[in-house]
């Protein structure tokens, strides 16, 4: 009998946290092919009965185009305003800096629920309803620390001399930027589109506050069909989401090596 | 529109009139508080290779920088080819800069990083293809146009970053301790290519450097620095053999520092007393008078060493008896340590000629007055 050292003991143990952290998700997964109504296991089948049904669903339908739509523009917007604020962060000097960086990371600090609502007063407060716009907004400001935190990171690591040789050289600086810093920022700007659009197509808690019945989105519309009732259907829509949040970092991660390999 | 690549021609055009490329007028750099650069006059002749020398934090970097344009002067004109440069900014300068860790686009492949500056001046496809292709082989690699850096040696890499600088025929190559991230054979390999190609080129050549040796070996002058301050500046040789002061002497080679007094004239040479009450005869100046107060300075190559035995005659004047301390053998040259009999210690560095001495053994050693520096002496 092999002698039991403590770091089988502790390789035991993270076994058993990944055990707790998945199980759930796994069963949701398994349950989604489950044919009966109320599923319990041992299954009783195999089926895509809910698939199907989801695949007529037309709010669900709708709440996914939603979804992907907003999260695909919180990535664009997020990144297209990070990248910037990135860059005046870590190559310039400009009084408050400090402050202005800390408070472009607040909204990781601050619970979503203060920050559903805080948007909510301050969109009263201009008098305008709610929308899409609004949702959009919102998860800009959500996502944002991810983009500045991830593209800083990655701007630190790119000497100074690269931009000046390239100065030297007789590109100006927006030519640098283009020619030079952004070809060699491109890894951290794809990790900070993925962090954005993961997190803004997840996110249920501050878009709780902000969606209105037209921009429903799919963690909300789970969200809503859980309190009415225990439908099959929310295990496939659980599945599919869960598979779309894990396969879309692979495959980006994939391309960028593809990509980088030419 | 730049000429094409035509060393030669280039050259010739100089020639015409023998100008200044670049010229520093009362320039003075400060960052917050600290004071990089104090008022500083210089001057960078037309062909020359120029390298400013001093240990880190002299200022000889922010110097080079702010001819690039990547600083700006707190105070003083910098002027390239009698044009002042003050506010043009660097891409405009068309200045060729080598850095310390060659500073290739790791993301494109050799040609791109070479071709890289002639994008910006509108050179046609072809001619690009082929200023690239000559580039490369003015620095021996040629071919490698489709690989990317990081499949380069450091050396390579070096060569690729010379390549990208003179493919767009600079006014002015900087460098900035290009060498100082190679091993040392690489080193001197590099040193001598880079010479060839500035003499070659006819390009003027500001060369920033820590290393003596750089700078000795391929200089046409040198700056050399220390806190901010410019403390003497002439050919390598110049340089090297009249020192101005006790910091140069230093920085250049290794040197025995004695403090003494002068005596006075007597014949040729000038008599000094040393601290430990030895005579020894410098060569004669009027510029010290008796009881003045200097400093020796004997570079410890120039002392001869001779057995201490009968039938050996050794100069009557600056020749002193003493005891090898302590030895270290260096291959080609042995480093000696010997103490006299009042108790100084000199430093001799001889060529291996028969057999080096031994710890130990009793010694002449000997130093031809021509080879003692005076020097003020400082507080």
């Amino acid at each position: 009998m092999p002698r039991i050292s403590g770091w089988s003991l502790i390789r035991l143990y993270t076994i058993l946290v990944y055990v707790w952290m998945f199980t759930p998700i796994v069963a949701v997964i398994i349950l989604s092919f489950n044919p009966q109504q109320f599923g319990s296991f041992p299954m009783e089948g195999f089926s895509f009965r809910w698939y199907v049904k989801l695949a007529h669903n037309d709010t669900i339908l709708n709440a996914f185009k939603n979804s992907l739509v907003l999260g695909s523009l919180t990535a664009v917007v997020t990144t297209a305003v990070g990248i910037p604020a990135a860059m005046a962060f870590v190559r310039y000097e400009f009084p408050g800096k400090n402050t202005l960086n800390t408070l472009l990371l607040t909204p990781i600090m601050i619970p979503e629920v203060v920050l559903g609502v805080a948007l909510l007063l301050f969109i009263r407060w201009l008098q305008q309803p709610k929308s899409f716009a609004l949702l959009l907004i919102g998860h800009v400001v959500l996502t944002l620390p991810y983009v500045l935190l991830v593209v800083q990171a990655r701007l630190v690591g790119i000497k100074r001399v690269y931009e000046e040789a390239a100065l030297s050289l007789g590109a100006n600086p927006f030519q640098t930027f283009k020619e030079v810093t952004l070809p060699l920022l491109a890894p951290a700007i794809l990790a900070g589109m993925l962090f954005s659009f993961t997190i803004s197509f997840d996110d249920v808690t501050a878009t709780l506050f902000w969606a209105t019945a037209r921009s429903q989105t799919v963690p909300v519309k789970i969200f809503g069909m859980l309190r009415n009732s225990i439908s099959p259907e929310i295990n496939a829509l659980g599945a599919v989401m869960i598979l779309l949040t894990i396969s879309i970092p692979l495959v980006a991660g994939y391309l960028s090596r593809r990509f980088r390999r030419g | 529109m730049p000429k094409s690549f035509q060393p030669g021609e280039r050259r010739a055009l100089e020639k015409e009139s023998k100008s200044l490329a670049v010229e520093l007028k009362g320039v003075y750099k400060r960052f917050d508080k600290v004071v990089a650069v104090e008022k500083m006059d210089l001057e960078f002749e037309e062909g020359t290779l120029v390298t400013l020398l001093g240990p880190s934090g002299c200022g000889k970097t922010t110097i080079l920088r702010m001819i690039a344009g990547l600083e700006s002067p707190t105070e003083g004109d910098i002027f390239i080819q009698g044009k002042r440069v003050n506010d043009t900014p660097i891409h405009k300068r068309n200045l060729g800069m080598i850095f310390q860790n060659y500073a290739l686009f790791p993301h494109k492949t050799i040609f791109d990083n070479v071709a890289f500056g002639l994008k910006y001046r509108s050179v046609p496809r072809q001619e690009t293809r082929d200023r690239v292709k000559r580039a490369l082989e003015m620095v021996r690699l040629p071919g490698v146009e489709d690989r990317m850096p990081s499949q380069l040696s450091g050396g390579q890499q070096q060569r690729i970053a010379l390549a990208r600088a003179i493919v767009i025929e600079p006014v002015v190559l900087l460098m900035d301790e290009p060498l100082s991230a190679l091993d040392e054979n690489l080193r001197e390999e590099m040193r001598m290519e880079v010479d060839n190609l500035q003499q070659l080129l006819g390009v003027t050549t500001i060369f920033v450097t820590h290393d003596q040796r750089e700078a000795l070996s391929m200089s046409d002058r040198i700056v050399v620095m220390k806190d901010g301050r410019k403390q003497q500046e002439g050919g390598p040789e110049d340089v090297y053999n009249n020192p101005v002061n006790h910091f140069v002497a230093d920085f250049l080679g290794h040197s025995n520092f004695i403090n003494g007094e002068v005596l006075g004239r007597e014949g040729e040479y000038t008599k000094v007393r040393v601290e430990d009450g030895n005579e020894i005869y410098a060569p004669g100046s009027e510029a010290w008078k008796p009881g003045e107060p200097v400093e020796l300075v004997v570079r410890a190559q120039k002392f001869d060493l001779l057995p201490d035995k009968e039938d050996v005659t050794a100069p009557e004047i600056n020749t002193f008896k003493g005891i090898v301390k302590d030895r270290s053998y260096m291959g080609g040259e042995v480093s000696y340590f010997v103490e006299l009999a009042n108790g100084t210690v000199l430093h001799a560095i001889s060529m291996v000629s028969l057999k080096p001495y031994r710890r130990g053994e009793t010694v002449l050693i000997h130093v031809p007055p021509r080879h003692c520096g005076l020097l003020k002496r400082e507080n």
